[in-house]
């Protein structure tokens, strides 16, 4: 029986399910235990799994997954919570350093299976630094896999393929979306791959690539064109070939994301279709997303994000050719 | 050879004034009539302040906030002892050293209703914006603080943080660079029992967290952070020796936290009644009342008027806040750098 669930839900149920499945899972972060995480996501698992698998740790994140790492290379399925992504700096050191590398420095001796799940991004009209929208750093780290999902039921599927990989990977939870919307979500185990986009919408004239949050206004934008949406819900290693088989169909490519433009992932993505796909296309290549600045505080949040007119205006602009 | 003990220490702390209002005369710092009145009338304003902040809360007015309920004398008697020329790293919760320091109520109230404009310190004043991530600010102020020795500066450097903030590497880091190079910092920890959810025992298994400093080679000491005189003593103490030159200071403020974290957070998920209710018992301003009643400070016209008068002053920074035009769009292009990147003109026209 599939109930409909939120976002929050869904990955709850994931944890839940994967912590049932293997004793090894184990669940560690600042507020996760008792108070069942600031947003409720690992809300019931600390007293379903106890003290010794959902572990309310000090405040520190550098040591968050730092210890993740070491459990990983133990032979642990740790699964660390960041509590927003503006907090993630701290355990960049870590992350960057060592769960990223250590398959490499060690030939394949030691491996770091572990997931570093944070909130993201913008929307929720949250203090500074609780809308934070920074993949492309993590993007760019070789040995490190960034997922990203767009709905509750691919939340699921997606968190499940994450803890079971054999490398660390980063989920990255939108915040807009966790009680956004519902749908089904079918209880008992099911895995969507890592590395694979799903095309959402399909149409003929325009390709629209986008994922987490904005994937939802990218869809509102895309009404009235004959345009065809690609969810990438893996960052890296992202799914090309889904891209170039849209690319070469439509001719035209739209990425939308809410981080700045400067070094955004839509830029790797805009360089790959230029590099492989150029020959197809009728028109450039355009991004529309965050605006090249600090993130504003809630009072000027809105005039940040990509709004749909923006978006719009943007498949418009490669419409017009 | 014998085991010998090459180090032991030993932790101060400090309680004078008590939950009925007797203070205890052999420690009580140096303070005109006048000076307490003061004490009592900016720990009234604070907690107006942080009162009417949480009802504009909730009444949709204002974004998350995080209320100072009980950790006033922590706060106030800890700012009293700075002068305007000190400077002040602040980590969210310090709406009490803001206000003790002269920071215009309205801007407070802007910054918490989301405008960045309300933390643009004004002029001929050195208090920092408001922290957001958590002992990220302990650095700035052993920087700080060799920077202004190094140009000859007398001045002290006051930071604050909470018992949570004593877990972050950066709070070691800086710690230890204060004692290396006996910096002129003032630590100030209130340890208000609890980080979120998450109590004190899980950040720390010392028995103290002034102990803490004794591992980076200075003085760590705990007063009772409800005692608005003990705070202070403390504080002026550790401003007077950082000015002197003779190096930093750390200063647990052992207080309570007695709202929810902030207004998105529900306490009674994690803590209990009764542990509340106890410390209910300890306000830090009902005891000063009690002080300056037996000492012929205070009396029911004194408490009237106090009461209008930082209502009055609340009151006016709200309508003050809230009639000021929405921040321009352009705004948040305009403080990236001194001077706009080609793409971020471009971007502008889009607005
Ligand atoms: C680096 C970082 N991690 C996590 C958070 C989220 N967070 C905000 S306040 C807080 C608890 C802080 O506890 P403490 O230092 O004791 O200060 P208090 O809130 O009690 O004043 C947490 C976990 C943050 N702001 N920054
Ligand atoms: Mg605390």
């Amino acid at each position: 029986m599939a109930e409909k669930l939120n976002m929050v839900q869904a990955i709850n149920l994931a944890l839940k399910e994967e912590m049932q499945r293997d004793k090894d899972v184990v669940i560690l972060g600042e507020d996760v235990g008792r108070d069942g995480g600031v947003f409720r996501v690992t809300e019931g698992l600390w007293e379903e799994f106890g003290a010794e698998r959902v572990i309310d740790t000090p405040l520190a994140e550098s040591v968050i997954a730092g210890s993740a790492v070491g459990m990983a290379l133990y032979g642990l399925k740790p699964i660390a919570e960041i509590q927003f992504m503006g907090f993630i700096y701290p355990a960049i050191d870590q992350i960057f350093s060592h769960a990223a590398r250590v398959r490499s420095r060690s030939r394949g001796r030691f491996t770091c299976p572990l997931v570093v799940r944070t909130p993201y991004g913008a929307g929720i009209k949250a203090p500074e630094l609780h809308s934070e929208s920074t993949e492309a750093l993590f993007c760019h780290m070789p040995g490190l896999k960034v997922v990203v999902p767009s709905s509750p039921y691919n939340a699921k599927g997606l968190l499940i393929s994450s803890i079971r990989d054999p490398d660390p990977v980063i989920f990255l939870e939108s915040t807009r979306l966790y009680r956004l919307t519902r749908e089904e979500v079918p209880e008992g185990e099911y895995t969507i791959p890592l590395g694979k986009a799903k095309v959402i919408q399909e149409g003929k004239d325009i390709t629209v690539i986008s994922w987490g949050s904005m994937l939802h206004r990218s869809l509102q934008a895309v009404e009235g064109f004959d345009a065809e949406v690609i969810d990438l819900m893996t960052l890296n290693p992202f799914d090309e070939e889904t891209i170039f088989k849209s690319v070469k169909k439509t001719g035209r490519a739209v990425i939308v994301h809410e981080a700045p433009k400067t070094g955004g992932f839509g830029a790797e993505i805009s360089a790959t279709i230029a590099e492989d796909a150029m020959l197809y296309l009728k028109a450039p290549i355009i991004r529309v997303t965050g605006y090249d600045v600090v993130m504003p505080l809630p009072k000027l949040e809105d005039y940040y994000m990509p709004t749909v007119e923006r978006i719009r205006k943007g498949i418009e602009e490669t419409m017009k050719y | 050879m014998p085991e010998i003990i090459i180090e032991t220490f030993n932790i101060k702390r400090i309680d004078i004034l008590d939950e009925k209002g007797n203070a205890d005369k052999s420690l009580m710092p140096a303070l005109s009539d006048p000076e307490i009145k003061r004490m009592y009338e900016v720990l009234t304003l604070a907690r107006t302040f942080d009162h009417h902040a949480l009802s504009l809360q909730r009444e949709g007015r204002m974004g998350t906030y995080a209320s100072i309920l009980g950790q006033e004398a922590s706060q106030i008697g800890s700012a009293l002892a700075l002068e305007k020329s000190d400077w002040v790293f602040p980590s969210f919760r310090e709406m009490g050293v803001y206000i003790t320091m002269g920071y215009p109520l309205h801007m407070l109230f802007q910054y918490w209703g989301g405008d960045e404009r309300g933390v643009k310190c004004p002029d001929g004043l050195n208090i920092f914006p408001v922290c957001v991530p958590v002992g990220t600010q302990t650095p700035h102020a052993a920087g700080a603080a060799m920077a202004a020795r190094y140009k000859g500066d007398k001045i002290a450097v006051a930071c604050y943080f909470g018992d949570g903030g004593t877990s972050e590497g950066d709070f070691h880091e800086s710690m230890n660079m204060a004692g290396v190079f006996k910096l002129p910092v003032v630590f100030i920890c209130q340890n208000n029992q609890w980080a979120i959810s998450v109590p004190r025992e899980r950040q720390t298994a010392s028995k103290t967290i002034a102990q803490k400093a004794v591992g980076y080679g200075f003085e760590g000491i705990q007063v009772d952070g409800n005692d608005i005189f003990a705070v202070y003593k403390a504080s002026k103490e550790a401003v007077d020796k950082a000015r002197r030159g003779d190096g930093p200071t750390f200063i647990e403020c052992f207080t309570y936290r007695m709202s929810d974290h902030t207004t998105a957070d529900d306490a009674v998920r994690y803590r209990t009644k009764e542990e509340v209710d106890e410390w209910k018992g300890r306000d830090p301003i009902l005891r000063l009342r009690l002080f300056m009643e037996k000492n012929g400070l205070w009396n029911e016209q004194y408490q009237k008027e106090v009461e209008e008068k930082a209502k009055a002053a609340v009151d006016e920074a709200v309508k003050k806040a809230e009639g000021i035009k929405h921040p321009e769009p352009k705004d948040m292009f305009t403080y990236t750098y001194e001077n706009l990147t080609p793409r971020q003109i471009k971007e502008m026209r889009e607005l």
